[in-house]
């Protein structure tokens, strides 16, 4: 046998990987999906308590959209190959990001404060779960972002090896706009 | 969505070139599709006999109410009384582990998991999953869970014994019965670890599906196996996450005090602190899922058997793109009919009636695929393997039990069925046994590409008709006891006047199940047997024309040496006018049959491009 390219074998579609990020994605928006539908069928039952949102969430809302546009800085940094725009992109939006979880922690004490309590009414149970798992999701989402960091520091994300970059890139907007819907969500329904 | 042009596994390409691996990374952390496949097998074919041996215990407490169960107090210590009897609590525990593992260790794991991952990239022409990784990763999370459950049957408290659906508030209170205790979180656990596990792996099988088939591999030449294995993973990714959400909201309950679920409860007097949830929200978080589960245990079968059907049977399947059709049609109805399952939770009568007309109208593919697949037997030349045998009784299985699901479908017969053992028939003829049985017939029909042996033909006839008429013995007397209005789950019936009269019918059951279960020792010794002693398989023992039966007897890490064969027509071109044999396979040009070609294939003919060199626009 040879080492010779096999020609048949080649597939003109999407990368695997980045498809089956999309499917990981959508995994975790039936997840979301179903806590919505949750919250809608358990405030349809009654016995419900009215919130007073955190104005915290404004602030947190404010640094994950820039945290979104310093990714899609360092997204388009590499496409140019601009490497030192790559990183400076990517630390960016690192900090904004860990920014954004001290700033929902805050929130929590604030919803503490306002008397709406993790054990309690499902009402405000329901804003602790909503967030915590966002926030976990973006912990996964950092881990991915600092892995591709360290790629960018080896000179490895450039315009002609943007998988990771892209995939990240995708997840990172994806949750920003998780957090939007959220947010948008638990304003609407309350 | 960018589109790329890409190479994959240019490292696969050295097929038989000698590469040494040890032992572990041969067998045990294997990211090798086929053993992967294998090991998924295993794991369920264990825990098979364990969901079998459990409900045993429970037959022998129903079947036999007065008998004396000391001889089990090795096995199952303090759980028998001193008077020799099963403890009532350990007997709900025992129906929610057999519930629990049957569902998903072996109709979901065991099956999804050893099919699609044997059977997609074989038949699809690829190297292996589009992540051997990520499939090693769903195996080993797999196991992890089943170690958590296993290791929750032997805590003092015994296992969770709030049905398999664990209903709160019986499952959210830990003083409501023992089993909600240890036993629930190892449950919830052992649960959340399972949910990775298949997302892992459906995630791997809808991308390798759409993203690494061969030259010609287009969807409308796809085996139906494969359709079946792509839609069942597309319901997983769907439904399991909402499983997840049920579970998260269920073990905040029980650890962390919320009250998603609970409401004004009162134990022994006293009133509990949690206030404004509801129970039956669960109950729709989690048929949500439990619907969609029912179908992600039963298409894979359903795939497995269309293939078997047509080959045994030498003739094309009746109806592939009705069979693609009612596939899709039931996957997407299974989402909308949940609420079938709470008829009698207090629903709105009007909302009650939308979901029995959603629910009806999944008897229109259903029998569809019913109507298929007797019309792909009718008038073919019959092989009676084994595996064909197990086919034809899993039809068998899905027409009775399918009909007694249009009876429960109506919110007006359910409110007096429900949660009787009619349901309990129901549900084991057309979901238990119709998908053990394409479990089953798929074991027997790919065995020999698994291990490259033959299974005994004799010993799989014999252990099909024991399984088989047992298996209507034991369910089919079911429905008399459940239209009567025995209750499922019930301990024991000998206190009520009423149902002396089936005392007879159920120990009749029960020796049944017993002799049911024991022919499955036939399978497993046939089985192991035939692993290492079998008759040394042909390439293609049942003259098929699927991809998988073009790898050589034991195909390498790679599949095939050399190139991966291209395809030019669909699966089911068996005993086709004019042709030489009376099977056709995929690799076949139109152009080099001309004798056989029809009109339209004819113009593909003059088309075709059959020097392994691509179009930019094939």
């Amino acid at each position: 046998m040879t080492g010779q390219v096999d020609a048949t074998q080649r597939v003109r579609s999407m990368h695997p990987q980045k498809f089956a990020m999309w499917l990981f994605l959508v995994s975790v928006v039936m997840i979301f999906i179903s806590l919505s539908s949750a919250y809608i069928v358990k405030k349809g039952v009654g016995d419900w308590e009215y919130i007073k949102f955190p104005p915290l969430f404004q602030v947190t809302t404010v640094l994950i959209i820039l945290s979104s546009v310093m990714m899609h800085f360092a997204y388009i940094s590499a496409k140019r190959n601009n490497i030192k725009h790559i990183r400076i992109g990517l630390i960016a939006t690192a900090l904004l990001a860990i920014a954004f979880v001290v700033g929902q922690y805050m929130a929590w004490i604030q919803l503490v404060d306002a008397g709406h309590f993790f054990v309690g009414n499902p009402s405000g149970s329901f804003i602790y779960v909503f967030t915590g798992l966002h926030v976990i999701h973006l912990f996964g989402a950092l881990v991915f972002l600092f892995i591709v960091l360290g790629k960018a520091f080896k000179y490895e994300v450039h315009s002609k090896s943007m998988v990771r970059i892209e995939m990240c890139t995708t997840f990172w907007h994806f949750l920003g706009g998780l957090w939007l819907y959220l947010y948008l969500f638990l304003i609407f329904n309350n | 969505m960018s589109v790329t042009d890409i190479q994959l596994q240019e490292g696969l390409t050295h097929h038989n070139e000698h590469h040494d691996q040890n032992f572990i990374s041969k067998y045990i952390f294997s990211t090798d599709h086929k053993t992967i496949a294998k090991q998924f097998l295993i794991t369920g074919i264990f825990w098979a006999l364990i969901g079998g041996a459990l409900s045993l215990i429970f037959r022998l407490q129903l079947g036999f109410p007065e008998m004396n169960l000391e001889w089990l107090r090795p096995l199952l210590g303090q759980w028998i009384t001193e008077s020799g009897k099963l403890d009532a609590e350990f007997y709900l525990a025992l129906v929610t582990m057999h519930g629990t593992i049957m569902v998903f260790f072996v109709l979901t794991a065991g099956l999804s998991g050893t099919f699609s991952n044997f059977l997609i990239p074989l038949q699809i022409g690829a190297r292996d999953m589009a992540s051997g990784f990520m499939n090693m990763l769903s195996y080993w999370f797999f196991f992890a869970s089943s170690v958590v459950m296993f290791i929750s049957l032997f805590i003092e408290t015994g296992p969770a014994a709030g049905g398999w659906t664990v209903y709160p508030p019986l499952s959210a209170l830990p003083q409501a019965i023992q089993g909600s205790g240890l036993g629930m979180t190892l449950w919830l656990v052992s649960m959340a670890l399972f949910i990775a596990s298949t997302l892992l792996g459906g995630i791997n099988y809808i991308t390798t599906v759409i993203n690494m088939r061969t030259n010609g591999m287009s969807f409308s030449r796809l085996p139906l196996t494969i359709w079946a294995f792509f839609i069942t993973a597309i319901l997983g990714l769907l439904s399991f996450p909402v499983l997840l959400s049920a579970a998260l909201l269920l073990i905040f309950d029980r650890s962390f005090g919320t009250s998603f679920y609970l409401s004004e409860i009162f134990i022994a007097g006293e009133a509990l602190p949690n206030i404004g949830g509801s129970p039956i929200l669960y109950q729709h978080l989690f048929w949500f899922l439990g619907h969609p589960e029912v179908y992600i245990v039963l298409l894979p079968a359903l795939g497995i058997t269309s293939e078997i059907i047509a080959t045994n049977s030498r003739k094309p399947i009746f109806g592939y793109k009705a069979m693609i059709g009612s596939m899709l049609g039931i996957g997407f109805l299974s989402f909308i009919v949940w609420a079938h399952h709470m008829f009698v939770t207090g629903m709105n009568p009007f909302l009650g009636s939308v979901f029995t007309i959603l629910t009806l109208v999944i008897a229109v593919p259903s029998a569809i695929k019913a109507f298929n697949y007797i019309t792909t037997l009718w008038k073919g030349n019959i092989v009676f393997t084994p595996a064909m045998l197990f086919s034809i009784g899993l039809v068998s299985f899905f027409i009775s039990g399918g009909l007694t699901g249009i009876f429960l479908g109506n919110s007006v017969l359910d409110i007096n069925l429900h949660d009787t053992y009619f349901v309990v028939a129901h549900f084991h003829l057309v979901m238990g046994s119709a998908s053990f049985f394409g479990l089953l017939a798929g074991v027997y029909h790919w065995f020999p590409k698994m291990f490259g042996r033959m299974m005994d033909d004799r010993l799989g006839k014999i252990h099909f008709w024991l399984s088989f008429v047992g298996i209507y013995l034991v369910f089919f007397p079911l429905h008399y006891i459940g239209i009567a209005g025995f209750p499922r789950r019930y301990y024991s019936f000998t206190s009520f006047e009423t149902f002396n009269i089936y005392t007879d019918l159920n120990a009749l059951v029960s020796v049944a199940a017993i002799l049911t279960f024991a022919a499955q020792f036939i399978f497993l010794f046939n089985f192991f047997y035939s692993i290492f002693r079998g008759k040394l398989a042909p390439t293609n023992p049942w003259k098929s024309n699927t991809l998988e039966w073009t790898t050589p007897r034991n195909p390498g890490h790679g599949n095939w040496p050399g190139t991966i064969p291209s395809v030019y027509r669909w699966p089911y071109d068996y005993s086709k006018p004019g042709a030489k044999d009376d099977f056709i396979p995929q690799t076949v040009p139109y152009s080099h049959t001309p004798e056989s070609n029809l009109e339209y294939e004819k113009e593909i003919a003059g088309n075709e491009n059959i020097t392994g060199v691509e179009k930019m626009d094939a």
